[in-house]
């Protein structure tokens, strides 16, 4: 059985409800990992107040449902759980999770990672920070790029197979 | 079609959305990126650099050279910065 969760909401969310609810009611998950994103109090070096998301809605769906279909075809998993806010999200809030279940450690830190991955580079959102200097976009960094190619490479020729 | 712009592209242009009816000879999303950013200083300032912008047709990823015949919808915006 295969659980898909894929929400985008200006609330909260609990990550450990979410978790628990990816292996409530079943004995095949063996490995489950949680990823959540955070907001910091401060963005190069200078405190910030709050971040704001803007989202394009339809296409962020569209583009995590897709890159969660993907994750599903590389590795055998058995739940993917997928959170992302928008709106303004103040510093210690949450911004976003991923949970990815299988029956083993490999396949759910791989999928995670490889959902993280592609939703930083591909998932159409925008932070903002707000700080004392006033509102500033945050720049893509090419870091992130580079973490999504190497999921690129043919498969086989990951160590997470 | 329709035109979308997000973060700092609608911030620019100074609207978040707009029908416009580019003319015969737009045929690229680069075009189309040339051709927006001669209507004025705004839309000037927005397509500047043209280098660092996103387009998505009808909400998927496309390149400059993809053609926008038959396009309902395109956007605009930044590279992404969620997660």
């Amino acid at each position: 059985m295969m659980q898909t969760t894929v929400r985008l909401q200006r609330e909260d969310f609990d990550a450990a409800a979410e978790q628990a609810a990816l292996v409530r009611g079943r004995t095949d998950v063996g490995a489950v990992v949680t990823f959540t994103g955070i907001c910091r109090g401060a963005e190069s070096g200078e405190p910030i107040a709050a971040l704001t998301l803007e989202h394009y809605p339809g296409m962020a769906e569209a583009e995590i449902a897709s890159h969660v279909e993907e994750a599903k075809s590389r590795w055998p998993l058995m739940g993917v759980t997928v959170i992302h806010r928008y709106g303004r999200i103040e510093p210690g809030q949450n911004i976003m999770m991923v949970a990815t279940a299988s029956s083993h450690r490999e396949a759910a830190f791989a999928a995670a990672e490889f959902l993280m991955d592609y939703l930083k580079t591909k998932a159409p959102f925008w932070k903002q920070v707000e700080s004392k200097s006033g509102k500033a976009w945050i720049e893509a960094k090419g870091a992130d790029d580079a973490a999504a190619a190497r999921w690129d490479k043919p498969p086989g020729s990951e160590a997470a197979e | 079609m329709k035109l979308l712009y997000f973060a700092w592209v609608r911030e620019r242009v100074g609207k978040a959305e707009e029908d416009l009816a580019p003319p015969a000879d737009v045929k690229t999303v680069a075009d189309l990126m040339r051709w927006l950013g001669g209507r004025g200083e705004e839309y000037a300032h927005a397509f500047e650099q043209a280098k660092s912008i996103r387009a998505a047709i009808d909400k998927r990823h496309v390149r400059p050279d993809t053609a926008i015949a038959g396009a309902r919808e395109i956007a605009f915006f930044p590279p992404m910065t969620g997660g």
